[in-house]
């Protein structure tokens, strides 16, 4: 495949950066869409230019650690797939491809096509855990019953890698699914309930300190999630907000 | 966690958005049922209006709450755009809305806009000259005079088709904000899809309807 690739070049956080094309050729429908960036680097290193710099860790789509906003897509054209899950067959030979980085005021761009997410970590730590006393005498989980239904449901919500597609995509580049799961994933939990007022408190209040945009139910970020996380998180985050704002 | 950070959170903006804008959906059922009257019976519709005019709990109860709504759903509305925007300081090059969401639900600040304009000429139309004849002239309550005063403003084909074209970007907004609303408040649930379908029969039929009202009476007298 020859492609020409029209991707955001930007030496550092200061840096005013700007699109940059580059042509390339030999590409395998095969190939993954970061091996497709990695012939492009090699090209690249071998011509003494300063490769692309862009996220990856697993390539299995499980770590949520590659980004990139493909022709005008959080992850590319593909569903339920992250950026390293991607293959070059979802394009046609002659294709014009725009790589950007994740684009949010809350996400700033390091170098290139890589962006610091690190505002999701602050809102973990505001509230994204259970408290347990591990000094030996914790309790089995699987002592505590749980209701299929909602272990099911937190599970689901627990799938969420925090990859930030949902920041990413949505036109206000809101945090509220990435959230919603995470106050989800222990709200449905018998272990969740003890903590749950103060977590969806501490934790709203952190996202909407790191600058995210507010949630207007696009669905945008449902739709390009790559684990399937449902807006139904976002609701339930509503109603636990709600409950928790009566308690104070 | 301080109480002023508390009523600034995103969630409760968004709350409120979405309660008044379900305020305003039930106000716009009362509106289109009172204006489909007009098409049924010169004579009752006469009557409702009047009704509507000079019931004191509606004019000086209703109206202002009915007021308030309003100019909190627009203003909040702004401020809730002002913040999304500045959440995203460099736009994408290449930005491909429509692959995830809907045109009505990525554009409800046009949609809106739109509306505001058309509240603007509503206003114009009906409730300055009506506060005028109470209020300032003063004039004797007259129970006949509705039926002239709505067929009369719908005989130009430039103000009829302003209001056509507004009722369709009423339409659009429905299409959006009724389930929107709805999720806002926390509602998910096996009653979702049938109340979002509710919603989308919602926008067509009551903006259809008004469009049916207006291009009634232009043709009609």
């Amino acid at each position: 495949m020859k492609l020409t690739l029209k991707i955001w070049r930007q030496k550092n956080a200061q840096d005013k950066g700007g699109i940059v094309e580059y042509p390339i050729d030999g590409i395998e429908p095969d190939m993954s869409f970061l091996e497709m960036l990695d012939v492009l680097n090699e090209g690249l290193i071998n011509k003494g230019e300063e490769p692309v710099a862009f996220d990856h860790d697993c390539r299995e789509g499980i770590c949520g650690m590659c980004s990139l906003f493909i022709n005008g897509e959080a992850h590319g054209p593909d569903r339920g797939v992250t950026t390293c899950q991607l293959h070059m067959r979802m394009f046609k030979d002659g294709d014009t491809i725009f790589i950007e980085p994740f684009r949010a005021k809350a996400f700033p761009v390091i170098k290139d096509l890589v962006v610091d997410r690190s505002s999701f970590d602050r809102i973990q730590h505001a509230g994204g855990f259970i408290s347990v006393n591990t000094s030996g005498n914790t309790i089995d989980a699987n002592t505590i019953p749980v209701p299929k239904v909602d272990a099911d449901k937190s599970f689901d919500a627990a799938a969420c890698i925090g990859c930030g597609a949902c920041v990413a995509t949505c036109k206000n580049s809101s945090a509220m699914l990435f959230v919603g799961a995470k106050v989800s994933q222990y709200a449905l939990l018998p272990q969740g309930k003890v903590e749950a007022t103060e977590r969806v408190l501490n934790m709203v209040h952190q996202m909407d300190l790191e600058g995210f945009g507010n949630c207007t139910n696009t669905g945008a970020c449902e739709v390009e999630c790559p684990k399937g996380i449902s807006l139904e998180n976002i609701a339930r985050m509503n109603r636990e907000y709600l409950a928790a704002s009566l308690k104070g | 966690m301080a109480q002023s950070a508390l009523l600034n959170a995103s969630i409760l903006k968004k709350v409120a958005m979405a309660l008044s804008g379900i305020f305003l959906i039930t106000f716009l059922a009362l509106h289109v049922t009172l204006n489909f009257i007009s098409i049924i019976s010169e004579d009752v519709f006469n009557e409702a209006s009047h009704f509507m005019g000079y019931n004191p709990l509606i004019q000086f109860v209703m109206q202002p709450i009915l007021a308030i709504g309003v100019i909190f759903h627009f203003v909040m509305g702004f401020i809730l755009t002002a913040q999304n925007r500045a959440a995203r300081p460099i736009a994408y090059a290449n930005y491909n809305g429509a692959a995830n969401a809907s045109w009505s639900s990525r554009n409800m600040i046009i949609s809106g806009l739109v509306i505001l304009a058309f509240l603007g000429l509503h206003f114009y139309d009906f409730w300055f000259p009506e506060v005028t004849y109470k209020y300032i002239a003063g004039t004797a309550p007259d129970a006949t005079r509705y039926y002239g005063e709505l067929v009369h403003k719908f005989h130009d084909p430039i103000r009829t088709g302003l209001y056509c074209v507004s009722f369709i970007l009423l339409g659009f907004h429905l299409w959006h904000g009724f389930a929107s609303s709805l999720q806002s408040v926390g509602m998910h649930n096996k009653y979702s899809r049938f109340l979002a379908k509710v919603g989308y029969w919602f926008s067509v039929v009551v903006p259809g309807l008004f469009v049916i009202i207006a291009l009634f009476h232009h043709f009609n007298n």
